[in-house]
């Protein structure tokens, strides 16, 4: 691999499989994803941190592609939405909880819910309305009123086994 | 959105990071958690030649706890690691009650305490919380290492009394004084949103119940955290009873600028109603603490 001055080798493992690109310094993390790597399930709505849509987890917490940049990937493990459920082609728990309570609409939020869904139910059992809509405040859905969200994840609190 | 070019150097030591500021200057940014800088950068209200990434440095981040003699927070902490922390709960209860009102979970898990301060946004949180608490702000450069007092760091909207080639490397919180209480209270329109006010109280009394130290610090409210002085003084020497702190605080004359989110007499509105709830708050949490330092 020839190294342009202005570029940077990145090494990174992004749902279990390590891959190794060349990218512009200032190519930001979801457009790593999405163009470099096809995983075009990472969605970017504001692009500057405030709507949530880009939420993947680096080395298990999650963050903001968009203002993440492809250069600080390196050596880290990236998980994204192709990447949530362990059994490819099956759905996570949470994945089912939203699509069995109406926890989305048309979608284009709901990879970042998903996944920050994923770090609060990681770390928290039981958690009452209020703690749930605290833990999803950063997340911003167009579509849905929130309530089937808010439903998901309660869904998903009891029948995802953790 | 795309930012301007720029090209990426990611050293992993503290001296390293100082020579490379000090032969970039003005071309280079740092970045920490990149929460602040980020969104700058993909608007291309920065454009910088050069950025420097503080995330490799593993010497930058941790807590230390002094052994009843205050804290010591490493500049690249994860907001979400000083919130969660116990040695933070402990020996500066008011940054831990603070933190959660930052952004969100997942800003907080990158965003970092000297990310923040350095930012000197003075609608953030942090900056009002370690000017409250009398923390020291540790500098560094090429040329050695330097330690100036919270209330002399922040100069201005989004300028802090750093140069172009130095680096906050910490901020020292000192130990809670004995019979020291202190609590947080904003107001925000959505949860994680900038607040539109936010205040810090820390109030001190003696063995009689009388106040000995009082800080009220205010976000929101000027270019830089803003101290109600006329307040604190009139606190001073006195039993700290509702009636005593309403008129403390009706006694401070403020003066804040006007947004979209609140008019001037909004905010002085608000910085009356906020003082009140913090520094009841502060003084409820004396009851049953007497010698202990509970902050
Ligand atoms: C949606 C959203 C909501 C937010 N809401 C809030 C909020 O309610 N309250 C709040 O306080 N903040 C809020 N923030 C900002 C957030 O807290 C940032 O984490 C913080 O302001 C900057 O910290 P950082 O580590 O991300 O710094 P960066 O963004 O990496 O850096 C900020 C600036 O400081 C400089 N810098 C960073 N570290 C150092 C250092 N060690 N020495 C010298 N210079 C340094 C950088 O060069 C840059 O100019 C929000 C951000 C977002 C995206
Ligand atoms: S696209 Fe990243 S937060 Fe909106
Ligand atoms: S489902 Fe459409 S934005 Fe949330």
């Amino acid at each position: 691999m020839t190294v342009q001055p202005d570029e940077v080798v990145v090494t990174v493992t992004v749902n279990g499989e390590t891959v190794r690109h060349l990218v512009d310094p200032r190519t930001t993390a979801a457009d790593f994803l999405r163009d470099g790597l096809e995983l075009t399930g990472t969605h970017l709505g504001c692009e500057h941190g405030v709507c949530g849509a880009c939420t993947v987890l680096l080395d298990g917490r999650s963050v903001r592609s968009c203002i993440l940049y492809a250069p600080q990937l390196d050596g880290c493990e990236v998980t994204t939405v192709e990447g949530l459920s362990p059994v490819p082609g099956e759905l996570h728990p949470i994945q089912e909880a939203f699509r069995e309570c109406h926890g989305l609409q048309c979608g284009f939020c709901t990879p970042g819910f998903l996944l920050t869904v994923h770090e609060f139910l990681s770390e928290t059992k039981g958690a009452d309305e209020d703690e749930i809509r605290e833990a999803i405040s950063g997340n911003l859905c167009r579509c849905t009123g929130y309530q089937g969200i808010v439903a998901a994840v309660q869904r998903a609190d009891e029948t995802w086994q953790r | 959105m795309k930012p301007a070019p720029f090209g990426y150097l990611a050293p992993r030591s503290v001296d390293e990071t100082l020579e490379l500021m000090a032969s970039h200057g003005d071309d280079a940014k740092v970045i920490a958690g990149g929460q602040s800088l980020g969104p700058l950068l993909n608007l291309r209200l920065a454009t910088p030649a050069m950025v420097i990434d503080l995330n490799r440095i593993l010497e930058l981040a941790g807590i230390s706890a002094h052994d009843g003699d205050g804290l010591t927070i490493g500049a690249m902490t994860r907001q979400h690691d000083a919130e969660t922390s116990p040695a933070v709960a402990a020996a500066c209860p008011l940054l831990a009650e603070a933190l959660p009102y930052v952004a969100h979970r997942t800003i907080r898990n990158r965003g970092t305490i000297g990310g923040s301060l350095a930012h000197s946004d003075p609608a953030a949180e942090l900056p009002a919380v370690v000017t409250a608490v009398r923390a020291e702000m540790v500098i560094r450069s090429r040329s050695g290492e330097r330690t100036i007092p919270a209330e002399e760091f922040f100069l201005g909207y989004f300028t802090a009394a750093l140069e172009p080639d130095e680096l906050l490397v910490a901020v020292r919180v000192p130990a809670v004084p004995a019979r020291t209480t202190s609590a947080w209270q904003e107001f925000a329109t959505r949860s994680g949103d900038y607040a539109i006010v936010g205040v810090a109280a820390v109030i001190g009394l003696d063995g009689a119940g009388v106040v000995d130290r009082a800080s009220i610090v205010c976000s929101g409210i000027a270019d830089v955290p803003r101290q109600l002085s006329t307040a604190q003084s009139a606190l001073v020497g006195q039993e700290p009873t509702s009636a005593v702190i309403a008129a403390a605080v009706a006694a401070q004359h403020t003066d804040p600028p006007a947004d979209l989110v609140g008019s001037s007499s909004y905010r002085r509105h608000l910085v009356g109603v906020l003082a009140q709830r913090a520094l009841e708050a502060a003084t409820e949490r004396q009851e049953g603490n007497d010698d202990r330092p509970t902050g």
